[in-house]
């Protein structure tokens, strides 16, 4: 495959919107975007990115209903911020109901926030290292958190004092 | 600038870099908000204190401004889902961009004043 150009009509022929292409003179042969090349990457073998892709859009459907709902609980309803408190997380968490809301909203706005943080990395840093470590310190992060907050829900104790 | 950072710009641009910002935010937002609510697992003084801190108005502001930014990621993340899976999605990808702010402008005028009571009363002494 090339990328010559050299048969493009040459009298102005574009500006005018008629088409002089023919069969003695040929539109220009482009590489498709995609095409594979001897400078493609070796295939991943995996449908990976495909499967991230999905799950950005399955999980955001998902979280409109949990995050919208909870903002709506903790920040709109009801006084706003002024409610909140330790009585009112133990009645919330009295819940089997708001243990596993909150256990699903922790889990699925970390993997996706996670997924897209890691395609904004991939897009900016550049070069190999910085991109590695970037990533690094994201998993640790989104690890550290997903944990912990899992943590927090199943271990959560009302009468603590 | 980085390669590939420049689009064509106009609404489909635009509606990127605000779905890219707003995602980064709500995320660095998450990574503290699992933290202080971990205090309930230290002890319901520590956790009131610390929630405190989100009454405070400067706070309650952000607070307002955490709800815009997830409203708008939200409501444009619905309308790339149907820009990809709707055949017809992407012929009216900019006017579904202006229903996502027209909601988004509904919704944000009346939150204002349930998300912001705490810091009026505060203000006003009641
Ligand atoms: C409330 C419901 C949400 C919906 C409907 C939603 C939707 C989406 C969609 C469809 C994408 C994919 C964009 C693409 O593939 O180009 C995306 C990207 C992203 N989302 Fe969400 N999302 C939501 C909540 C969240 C939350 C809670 C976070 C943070 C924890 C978050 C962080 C991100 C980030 C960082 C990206 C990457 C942006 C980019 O690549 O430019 N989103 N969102």
């Amino acid at each position: 495959m090339s990328t010559e150009t050299a048969n493009a009509p040459s009298e102005g022929g574009g500006s005018t919107g008629t088409t002089r292409y023919s069969v003695d003179n040929p539109a220009p042969l482009m590489t498709p975007p995609r095409a594979r090349t001897a400078r493609t990457p070796k295939s991943t073998r995996t449908n990976f990115e495909l499967y991230g892709w999905l799950f950005m859009r399955l999980s955001g459907i998902v979280l409109v209903v949990l995050v919208i709902g909870h903002l709506l609980i903790q920040l709109v309803l009801d006084g706003g911020v002024s409610k909140i408190s330790f009585a009112f997380v133990a009645g919330r968490w009295a819940s089997p109901f708001w243990q596993i809301w909150d256990l699903m909203m922790l889990w699925l706005a970390m993997l996706h926030g996670m997924n897209g943080m890691r395609t904004i990395i991939n897009d900016y840093a550049e070069r190999d290292g910085t991109r590695m470590w970037l990533k690094m310190l994201l998993y640790t992060a989104t690890a550290f958190t997903v944990l912990l907050g899992t943590l927090v829900i199943f271990t959560f104790d009302p009468n603590i004092r | 600038m980085p390669a590939g950072t420049l689009y064509r710009g106009r609404e489909g641009m635009w509606s990127w870099v605000a779905h890219r910002v707003t995602g980064v935010l709500i995320f660095f937002f998450l990574f503290v908000h699992v933290l202080d609510t971990a205090l309930v697992r230290v002890s319901p003084e520590t956790y009131d204190e610390t929630v405190a801190i989100y009454k405070t108005p400067v706070v309650n502001l952000m607070e307002y401004g955490l709800v815009a930014a997830v409203l708008f990621h939200a409501l444009n993340g619905l309308r790339l889902v149907a820009v990809d899976f709707w055949s017809k999605g992407p012929r009216y990808q900019k006017q579904m961009l202006w229903t996502v702010m027209g909601i988004w402008g509904v919704l944000m005028i009346g939150a204002f004043y349930p998300i912001l009571q705490h810091t009026l009363h505060s203000l006003s002494g009641s």
